[in-house]
């Protein structure tokens, strides 16, 4: 499968063109949300910067949250549903599971509570489709086998957390001078410890290295590592810094997370949303 | 007033004084890591000195973005240094895993700290009297050949690390030092999340209760004073500083 050409398709598709869909939504508050925001913002976290919005995107505060929100729905959906499954095998896989979930729920109710604090109509949970199509059965509904179902569990989650680390990271620009910075830098943070672990519950390392998305994972979890192995930093190639290990190529790239742009972030939690 | 000055203190408990960061089995070297944000406050939150640098043979970090680096450069060096003793001479019978966790942080560490270095003297058009020197460090009674000792010690600053990544970024008002912030903040809360996993495997303190605010999700932030002033009472390092133009 062409996954590339897939996810072109079905953001242009279901998302540019198609109704009142999350994108359409992330725009006309990307551009509304400048003035909606700058009247409503008085109170709560909404303080507003006393600088330009303007961003290379065009999101803003708003359009940030509104996206980080699609992304916490997903993951929290994604959760609920696996801890419900019957798939996951208990002690430390459900014990994981169970952490992580608690605290994407709670970034649901944090940014929703957020967004209305500052005047703005939270997204809509969108419908999810976690089967992508019928690429994967993470819950065994379809019976492809729990072994096989734990399996995608994982490799899914991995995909989710290490997406999460990346999107929250490439809207911190659109957050500058906002009084969301701070908190989303804190969530941002979570996602990392998250990803973390799922990883290394798959027995990789915690850290992503090159663009490796890692053993086991589906090819169509590509575009979450695309970018990742990045060696220039603040426009210094820090492979260069030093001869020996920890200037290598492996070690440099493992050493700072690559951001994700906006669209990129879309297009990848658009595989699991249902258009409408 | 001055404010605080990070130097030798020496190793001691925390006690009556809150801690930011919990931890189980505390080890006893850790323990005077978790003292920030204590009650005692010892007016390291007050508005800037009229003189920004009251006291010119000690290195100020400065203020803005240069502050922010030069803060970002210290706790590098610190975690670097650790990492740096602690792979020249492993612990005994650690496993293959602990080995493997341990010294790809240092590698990360070191690249961290020699990439602040580098960017910084850019920053300040290679001006060095801007730049944070090489710091020294001195561990005290830490045993490095004690497992716990090591990994608590490593989780204390792994959790430090995050805070103050994420206290620091709405100081920052470049852009492209922001992002840098966030690529290397991510990194230091998959350390954190590795190490807690170490040190209690198959728990949940991965991103555990005591370090991710329950009801809202959010990993701890915290300003530079509140960690200079926890990294102070450690007495890791010995090179004095201040950082009067950072809240």
């Amino acid at each position: 499968m062409d996954i590339i050409k897939f996810l072109d398709g079905f953001t242009n598709e279901a998302l540019l063109e198609g109704k009142p869909s999350r994108r359409a939504m992330f725009g006309t508050l990307g551009s509304l949300g400048k003035k909606a925001v700058l009247g409503a913002i008085p109170f709560g976290l909404a303080t507003m910067p006393n600088k330009t919005f303007a961003q290379d995107s065009g999101t803003d505060p708003v359009g940030a949250l509104q996206l980080a929100l699609t992304l916490e729905y997903l993951e929290d959906e994604f959760y609920d549903l696996a801890l419900q499954s019957g798939v996951l095998p208990s002690g430390r896989p459900e014990t994981v599971y169970m952490q992580i979930s608690k605290h994407e729920q709670a970034h649901v109710d944090f940014l929703i509570a957020g967004l209305e604090g500052a005047g703005v109509t939270p997204v809509e949970k969108p419908t999810f489709d976690f089967t992508a199509g019928g690429a994967f059965d993470p819950f065994n509904e379809n019976g492809v086998g729990q072994e096989t179902a734990y399996a995608q569990l994982l490799a899914l989650a991995q995909a989710f957390e290490d997406t999460g680390v990346r999107a929250y990271k490439g809207q911190a620009g659109n957050l500058l001078g906002s009084d969301f910075l701070t908190p989303a830098l804190q969530i941002h943070a979570v996602e990392a410890m998250h990803a973390s672990e799922v990883r290394r519950l798959r027995g990789l390392k915690g850290w992503i290295t090159n663009n490796e998305r890692g053993a086991g994972m589906p090819e169509a979890t590509q575009a979450v590592y695309n970018g990742e192995e990045n060696v220039i930093q603040g426009g210094v190639d820090v492979t260069t810094l030093g001869n020996d290990a920890p200037f290598g190529m492996e070690a440099s790239t493992e050493a700072y997370d690559e951001p994700l742009s906006g669209d990129d972030a879309v297009a990848i939690a658009s595989l699991f949303i249902v258009s409408e | 007033m001055e404010k605080s000055i990070v130097k030798v203190k020496p190793v001691k408990k925390a006690t009556n004084r809150r801690q930011f960061i919990k931890l189980g089995g505390m080890g006893v070297v850790g323990a005077s890591l978790l003292v920030a944000c204590s009650n005692d406050d010892n007016g390291m939150a007050m508005m800037p000195d009229p003189d920004p640098n009251p006291n010119p043979d000690i290195f100020d970090l400065g203020q803005g973005d240069l502050g922010v680096l030069n803060y970002a450069y210290a706790l590098e060096q610190l975690e670097a240094d650790f990492y740096t003793k602690v792979v020249n001479s492993f612990y005994g019978n650690i496993t293959d895993e602990e080995r493997q966790v341990l010294t790809d942080l240092y590698y990360h560490e070191v690249n961290h700290r020699d990439f602040f270095k580098t960017a910084i003297t850019a920053a300040v058009d290679g001006n060095t009297d801007l730049v944070l020197p090489t710091l020294e460090f001195d561990y005290g009674d830490l045993d490095f050949g004690n497992r716990e000792q090591v990994l608590t010690t490593a989780s204390v600053l792994e959790d430090t690390g995050v805070a103050a990544y994420n206290g620091a970024g709405r100081l920052i008002s470049d852009p492209g030092y922001l992002l840098l912030a966030g690529k290397i903040v991510s990194v230091e809360a998959r350390h954190a999340s590795a190490i807690r996993t170490l040190l209690n495997p198959g728990s949940a303190d991965f991103a555990g209760d005591d370090y991710v605010t329950t009801d809202n999700g959010l990993a701890a932030a915290l300003d530079p004073s509140a960690i200079l002033a926890a990294v102070g009472d450690t007495g890791f390092i010995t090179t004095p500083f201040t950082a009067n133009n950072l809240p």
